[in-house]
């Protein structure tokens, strides 16, 4: 009993962090219809300006509330300008061409990114495997029994903040004049443009936005798993996208959901059968869905997408 | 708009080509002495290095390489790319038994000498150097290399031109399968399986282990499989075994798994990168046994991701710093002057190589490569400093293994265990 609790938890805290990258994926294939295979890779990059932060801060000023928010600002500030640079130069010439063209190019920029990253510059962590600093000190914030189920405080504040990134992103997407102009965008780009919407400006700010919530996952996920290193986007990426396309990718509670289920039944998988069969039925359960409700669980068909 | 995107190009080429030279011109340093080839292959060698790392100071007397009554050896490391310590630790150890033997008056009346070509950390390059060894540099013996991938590489080179080439670390099976010419100082693989699984009985008295393993490795696979067989016939159970590729970062649900069937101990062969995060994970679910693993744990790097939730833990390896035997603390005083710090197990098998190979030639009728092999082969009792090395038929040495217990800065040493 108190191990299907643990196996929740952890799952539910690995859920979290593949449904922020999901967003990331889910935003910007509303807007452009264009898979952004480069989006776990900005999401390393956003890891690699906290880290590099961090370590300018030193040990003392990191761990506090102000050097927290300061890494997860310069990162996020990083990651939303290399998702304009992204967009502007690479994505943006080839919009009227055809959609395999920029596919291509996002495989081409992950590539570049993540290998390019291999390099040292200055405080950034290079090649090697790096420890992420200790940002959020560990400690307990829940225990049960013989410490059967152990809660940790940075858990519960990544679920916090995820949560409340998702119901801001909600918030702007919904309710707001810009989030009215990028559903009428994601609609129909030419007759939104038609109709005075700044076109350009509105996928800028999308990709700027989604890549500042990948710098925002990545953190999460850094003070997570600890390690750091250049191809660590391309592993989470994939998951992230797949969570996107199982919720219905361009649907936002979609990401979420989509991402918590992956999460959990990777994490039940393991638990409970064999652990080399976790990617087997994670992918498994994709094609299924794919296949009941090739739309995906929250997808319409035709249906107005952000 | 398509001059900006090609000028974008441009920049991030041109920044990525000068990052490029910052790291190898940076490396190049590191070696006593970098001509760099044509080929890209680095060149360095005691004969004319005399004096960059105040070791080769008594090599001046080695001379010109290749000609008159110097005998050439080779040697294949990675002294740049991602293994770069590996290579540098193995030079030193190969430059440090040479000086000694020329000051001992050399092989049959000649000095010896070393040629040491770079791999990059690449199995091609290194073939590519173990050819020009053997074409161009008519070496003796081949010492290298510490990858089993590479070492593989270069025997295919070597078995042909029937060259004797001794692996100083490389510790996969398949590597002295390929020839008669192809010989290692180190144990092989399953050992290192068998030595961990006597210790947790022996030692720890642990009848009940969980195993943790990277289904992407070969080594991993080897080791786990040895241990779970070993252990299980040292009357002691698995009670659990779980899986995970190298790369992960999240463990938590094998953890999970691990620790609801309450093992005593926790077998996880991996390699320094994934053991940091493991061990890290496996505290933060208030799991307190310790883990134990091979040689794939030694490095820096287990301090850096693990932490405090790697000390106490214990893993098999060649040799260590402490082992209170004259024979070792002779040979770390050498090293110290020479080099400065503390030699690895990859020094000091690079050392016990060398050695072998010169007292073998030492023992040869002639100094055809044909009898020298031979002379090796016979290698029986030889005291080197990573444990006592006989040879068997298939050219692997017979040889203890140490078990080292992680402390908060460094390894030490726990128990030796002998096959």
């Amino acid at each position: 009993m108190s191990d299907l609790v643990q196996h929740l938890i952890n799952g539910i805290a690995t859920g979290t962090i593949y449904a922020l990258v999901a967003l990331g994926y889910t935003m910007v294939y509303g807007v452009l219809k264009l898979i952004n295979f480069a989006h776990g890779d900005v999401m390393m990059v956003g890891v690699y300006f906290g880290y590099a932060t961090a370590f300018q801060l030193g040990r003392a000023a990191r761990t506090t509330l102000w050097g927290v928010l300061l890494i997860f600002l310069v990162a996020m500030a990083a990651c939303a300008l290399l998702g304009f640079i992204i967009e502007r130069f690479a994505y943006r010439p080839l919009r009227d061409k055809p959609r395999l063209t920029a596919l291509i190019t996002a495989i081409g920029i992950s590539f570049a990114l993540s290998y390019g990253f291999q390099l040292d510059f200055g405080p950034l962590p290079g090649a090697a495997p790096r420890a992420f600093p200790e940002v959020i000190r560990p400690t307990e914030w829940l225990v049960l029994g013989d410490r059967d189920v152990v809660v940790w405080n940075w858990q519960v504040i990544s679920l916090l903040i995820a949560a409340a990134l998702m119901f801001i992103l909600q918030y702007l997407v919904y309710r707001t004049r810009f989030g009215r102009a990028m559903r009428a965008v994601s609609f129909d780009h030419r007759v939104a443009g038609l109709m005075g919407i700044p076109t350009d400006r509105v996928i800028a700010i999308t990709f700027m936005l989604g890549s500042a919530l990948a710098a925002g996952a990545g953190l999460l996920y850094a003070i997570k798993d600890t390690a750091v290193q250049p191809l660590m986007g391309l592993y989470v990426g994939l998951k992230a996208f797949v969570a996107a396309v199982v919720g219905g990718i361009g649907q936002v509670p979609g990401a979420m959901v989509g991402a918590l289920l992956l999460g959990l039944i990777e994490e039940f998988v393991v638990g409970y059968t064999a652990s080399s069969w976790r990617e087997a039925v994670a992918f498994g359960v994709l094609i299924v869905v794919l296949l009941v409700k090739p739309e995906g669980l929250f997808g319409r068909v035709a249906a107005e997408k952000v | 708009m398509h001059r900006i995107l090609t000028g974008g190009i441009v920049v991030l080429a041109a920044l990525f080509a000068a990052g490029c030279e910052k790291k190898t011109s940076t490396q190049t340093e590191t070696p006593a002495t970098g001509t760099t080839g044509q080929t890209g292959v680095q060149t360095t060698g005691t004969t004319g290095s005399a004096g960059t790392e105040g070791s080769a100071g008594t090599a001046g007397t080695a001379g010109a390489p290749a000609t008159g009554d110097v005998i050439l050896l080779g040697e294949v490391g990675s002294l740049t790319g991602a293994q770069a310590t590996f290579g540098i630790s193995t030079r030193n150890g190969v430059e440090l038994a040479l000086n000694e033997a020329n000051a001992e008056g050399g092989v049959k009346g000649h000095k010896l000498a070393v040629r040491v070509y770079d791999d990059q950390s690449k199995p091609e390059e290194a073939a590519n150097a173990a050819t020009r060894l053997i074409t161009q540099d008519h070496v003796k013996i081949i010492i290298g290399e510490v990858a089993s991938t590479n070492s593989i590489a270069m025997a295919h080179k070597a078995q042909p031109a029937k060259v004797p080439m001794i692996t100083p670390s490389s510790t996969n099976e398949g590597v002295t399968a390929i020839g008669d010419y192809i010989f290692r100082v180190c144990f092989i693989d399953p050992f290192q399986g068998f030595v961990m699984a006597k210790f947790s009985r022996d030692h720890l008295k642990s009848t009940r282990a969980a195993v943790l393993r990277d289904t992407r490795s070969d080594y991993s696979m080897g080791l786990s499989e040895v241990f779970t067989r070993k252990f299980t016939e040292m009357g002691g159970k698995i009670v659990a075994t779980e899986a995970y590729a190298q790369g992960d970062t999240d463990f938590r649900s094998q953890l999970t798994a691990i620790r609801s069937a309450k093992p005593e101990a926790i077998y996880v062969p991996g390699y320094y990168n994934d053991v940091g995060i493991i061990a890290r994970q496996a505290r933060e679910l208030g799991i307190k046994v310790p883990l134990l693993g091979g040689d794939g744990w030694e490095s820096e790097k287990l301090w850096e991701l693990g932490g405090s939730a790697v000390v106490g833990s214990y893993f098999s390896n060649h040799y260590s710093p402490e082992d209170p035997s004259p024979r070792v603390q002779n040979f770390i005083a050498a090293y110290k002057k020479a080099y400065g710090g503390v030699p690895d197990s990859l020094a000091a098998l690079a050392y016990d190589a060398a050695r072998v190979g010169i007292e073998a030639m030492r023992r040869a009728p002639s100094l055809e490569t044909s009898a020298i092999r031979d002379a090796i082969a016979q290698t029986k009792d030889f005291p080197g400093v990573a444990g006592t090395i006989t040879l068997d038929e298939k050219r692997n040495a017979i040889k203890p293994a140490v078990v080292v217990q992680v402390g908060d800065t460094s390894s030490k040493y726990v128990a030796t265990i002998t096959p």
